[in-house]
C-alpha cells in the first residue's frame, strides 16, 4: 500500500459528496508541503465549476465541492492532469512577510523552558527561532491560526501535558516539530515563546486575513517597547506585518 | 426598530443560516443550521427563501416578545410547538404577531433543534457573508440570552402561510455513509463491527460534533494522522475508539483518522437524533451520495411553491388536516 507518491502522483480520496482530498503523502515534510501549495495555487487558477473552496494542509489539499454543480469525475480528471503537469514546477511564491516578535518574559512565558529543553541559552533560542524562513503550511484550528513549517529540529518539544484554557491572541508557540502564530485567544497545549503585535485575523480590516497557506514568514525580534508601539498601531487597523516580496 | 426579544431561553441559542463559505482556508468554520431542512421549512412558512437567518434553539423551548411589529413568525422542528398568548398554532403554519405579543416555542420533543423564522429573516449584521454564529471563534456573534433583541423588518401585508406537503417524519433508517479518507486504517473486522452495531448519541454532543458511544473502533495505524481538511459529517475516530461525527461548527482541519463521511443529505436527520437514542450506519457509493444531495436540493427549492396563504383573518388552523402525506424515508 505504501507507494512512491512522487512517482505516481496524488491519491484522491472522498469526503462523502461534499469534498475530495488530493493527498500527496502522509508525513510532515518540507518537499511535500511545497508541492501541496504549488498544486493548490494552480488548482485555484483553473476555477473549476462546482469547487467552493480549497483547504491546503501539510500533505493534502481538500477540495470542497457543491454536489449540485460539480461533476466529480471531471474534477478528478482535471486534478490528475494538473498534478502530472505541475510536478516539475518550482514552488509557488506566496507573499513573504516580516513579522515582528517580542520574545520571552510576559510575551513568551515558556521561552526559558523551551531553551532548557533544547539545551540552549534563551538568546540562542531566539536566534534559532528567528533565523529560518518559514512556510505557512496550513491555517486551521481557529480563524487565522497559522501553522508554520521550517522549525529548527533542535527547537522541537512535545506539547504540554496539560493544555492551557487560554493563551493570548497573536502568540508565537512551539508544539512538537511545529511552530505557529495564533490569531485570537484560545486554548493551547503548545509552549508560548513570544508574541507579535500583528493580528493575523481582524474583522473590519482589509484584508481581514493576512497569512494565506503558501505564504512565507520571517520573524524580526523586537523590544517590549517597540511591541507596545506596534500593538497600538495594529489595534487601529494597521497591518504591521510587512510584505517584503 | 422592529425586533424579536428573547424573554426566556435555554443555553446555546444562536442565529443560523446556510453557513459561511469561502474562508475555510483561513480556518473559518462554516457554522450554519444543524438541520437545514427544518430551517428551510420554518423559513418557507415565514415567506422567506430556505436559507434566511433564523433562530436555532437546541433542546429547550423559548419565549419571545415582539417589539414593534406586526411580524410574521413560524417555528419548525421535530415535535416543536408554537403558541401565541397560550393559544397553539399548527406546526405547519405561520402566525402574524403584533407589538408586545408573546410567543412560546415548546421544546423539540422528538428531536434536538427547533428553528424560529421571521418574515424578511433575522437581520443581524452579516460577518464574512453569513449571519451564522460560530461560538468558538465569536464570528457571527455570541450565543443569545434573555434580553437580547434580534432586528427584523415588519410584515403588515404578509398573510400567514401553511404547508400542505413536505412536513415529513425523519424516519429511523440507517444513516448513510461513504468510506472515509482513512477507511483502510480500519481492518475488515473493525468495519463489520462498525456497520453491525448501534451507536448511542452521547450527551456530550454539540454543534461541533456528535459523540457516539458503542463498540470501540481501533485504527491499525494509530489514532494520530498529520492534520488535513475535514467536512461536517466526517466520522473521526480518536484514541478511545468512540467515533465523533463532526457537526456544522467543526474545525476546518483535523488530526484523527476518518473512517467514513456521513452523506450531506443525512446530516439534518442525524443532527435531530435525540441524545440517548441509537443510530446505525450503512455504506453507499459516492454516486448515491451525490444523487441524494441533488434530490434534497430539489426539494429545498420546491418548498416555496408548496406554501399557501391561510385564508381568513383568524384561521382555526386546527380544523385543517395540514400535515397531509406524512411519509418516512431517507430523503426529504
Amino acid at each position: 500500500m505504501e507507494v512512491d507518491r512522487d512517482a505516481n502522483g496524488p491519491v484522491i480520496r472522498y469526503l462523502g459528496d461534499s469534498a475530495i482530498s488530493v493527498e500527496f503523502g502522509d508525513r510532515i515534510d518540507a518537499g511535500l508541503v511545497s508541492r501541496v501549495h504549488a498544486f493548490d495555487a494552480a488548482l485555484n487558477q483553473l476555477c473549476l465549476v462546482g469547487v467552493i473552496e480549497t483547504v491546503p494542509t501539510y500533505r493534502a489539499t481538500t477540495v470542497h465541492l457543491d454536489p449540485l454543480r460539480a461533476d466529480v469525475r471531471e474534477i478528478e480528471a482535471a486534478v490528475l492532469r494538473l498534478a502530472a503537469t505541475e510536478r516539475d514546477a518550482s514552488g509557488p511564491a506566496g507573499q513573504l512577510w516580516e513579522v515582528p516578535v517580542a520574545y520571552g518574559q510576559d510575551f513568551g512565558i515558556d521561552l526559558d523552558d523551551v531553551a532548557a529543553h533544547a539545551g540552549m541559552t534563551p538568546s540562542d533560542l531566539i536566534e534559532a527561532h528567528a533565523d529560518p524562513e518559514y512556510l505557512v503550511a496550513m491555517v486551521g484550528f481557529l480563524p487565522g491560526f497559522s501553522y508554520l513549517s521550517g522549525l529548527d529540529p533542535r527547537l522541537s518539544m512535545p506539547r504540554r501535558s496539560e493544555p492551557r484554557a487560554r493563551i493570548p491572541a497573536s502568540s508565537i508557540s512551539i508544539g512538537g516539530q511545529q511552530t505557529a502564530i495564533s490569531s485570537i485567544e484560545g486554548p493551547s497545549g503548545w509552549h508560548v515563546i513570544g508574541r507579535t503585535p500583528v493580528r493575523p485575523f481582524q474583522l473590519g480590516r482589509m484584508p481581514e486575513f493576512l497569512f494565506e497557506p503558501g505564504d512565507r514568514i520571517r520573524f524580526r525580534p523586537v523590544s517590549a517597547r517597540e511591541w507596545s508601539q506596534l500593538d497600538r498601531d495594529a489595534a487601529r487597523g494597521a497591518l504591521i506585518a510587512k510584505s517584503i516580496e | 426598530m422592529i425586533a424579536l426579544e428573547i424573554v426566556q431561553c435555554g443555553p446555546g441559542v444562536s442565529v443560523q443560516d446556510a453557513g459561511r463559505f469561502g474562508f475555510r482556508r483561513f480556518g473559518v468554520s462554516t457554522a450554519g443550521a444543524m438541520d437545514r431542512r427544518a430551517l428551510a421549512l420554518a423559513n418557507t412558512l415565514a415567506g422567506n427563501p430556505p436559507d434566511a437567518a433564523a433562530l436555532e434553539l437546541p433542546l429547550a423551548g423559548a419565549e419571545l416578545r415582539v417589539i414593534g411589529g406586526p411580524v410574521l413568525v413560524a417555528a419548525h422542528g421535530p415535535g416543536t410547538t408554537l403558541a401565541v398568548s397560550g393559544r397553539p398554532v399548527s406546526e405547519s403554519s405561520s402566525v402574524q404577531l403584533e407589538d408586545d405579543d408573546t410567543v412560546t416555542i415548546g421544546p423539540p420533543q422528538e428531536g434536538v433543534y427547533s428553528y424560529v423564522a421571521v418574515a424578511g429573516g433575522i437581520l443581524t449584521r452579516p460577518v464574512l457573508g453569513s449571519r451564522s454564529c460560530h461560538r468558538r471563534s465569536g464570528i457571527g456573534g455570541d450565543v443569545l440570552s434573555p434580553g437580547d433583541r434580534l432586528p427584523c423588518i415588519g410584515s403588515s401585508d404578509n398573510a400567514p402561510l401553511f404547508l400542505t406537503e413536505g412536513m415529513k417524519d425523519y424516519g429511523r433508517d440507517a444513516i448513510r455513509i461513504v468510506p472515509g479518507p482513512q477507511a483502510d486504517h480500519f481492518e475488515e473486522a473493525t468495519w463489520s463491527r462498525f456497520l453491525s452495531s448501534s451507536y448511542r448519541i452521547s450527551p456530550r454532543s454539540d454543534r461541533m460534533g456528535l459523540r457516539l458511544e458503542g463498540p470501540a473502533l481501533r485504527s491499525s495505524k494509530g489514532h494520530d494522522i498529520v492534520s488535513e481538511g475535514v467536512v461536517p459529517g466526517s466520522v473521526q475516530v480518536p484514541g478511545d475508539g468512540n467515533p465523533i461525527v463532526l457537526g456544522r461548527d467543526c474545525q476546518t482541519t483535523g488530526g484523527y483518522p476518518k473512517i467514513a463521511t456521513v452523506i450531506s443529505a443525512d446530516l439534518d436527520r442525524l443532527a435531530q437524533v435525540p441524545i440517548g437514542r441509537d443510530v446505525r450506519f450503512r455504506v453507499v457509493s459516492e454516486g448515491d451520495a451525490i444523487d441524494a444531495a441533488r434530490r434534497s436540493a430539489r426539494w429545498h427549492s420546491s418548498l416555496g411553491l408548496a406554501a399557501k396563504p391561510v385564508s381568513g383573518s383568524s384561521p382555526d388552523l386546527h380544523s385543517h388536516n395540514l400535515i397531509g402525506g406524512v411519509t418516512k424515508g431517507d430523503d426529504p
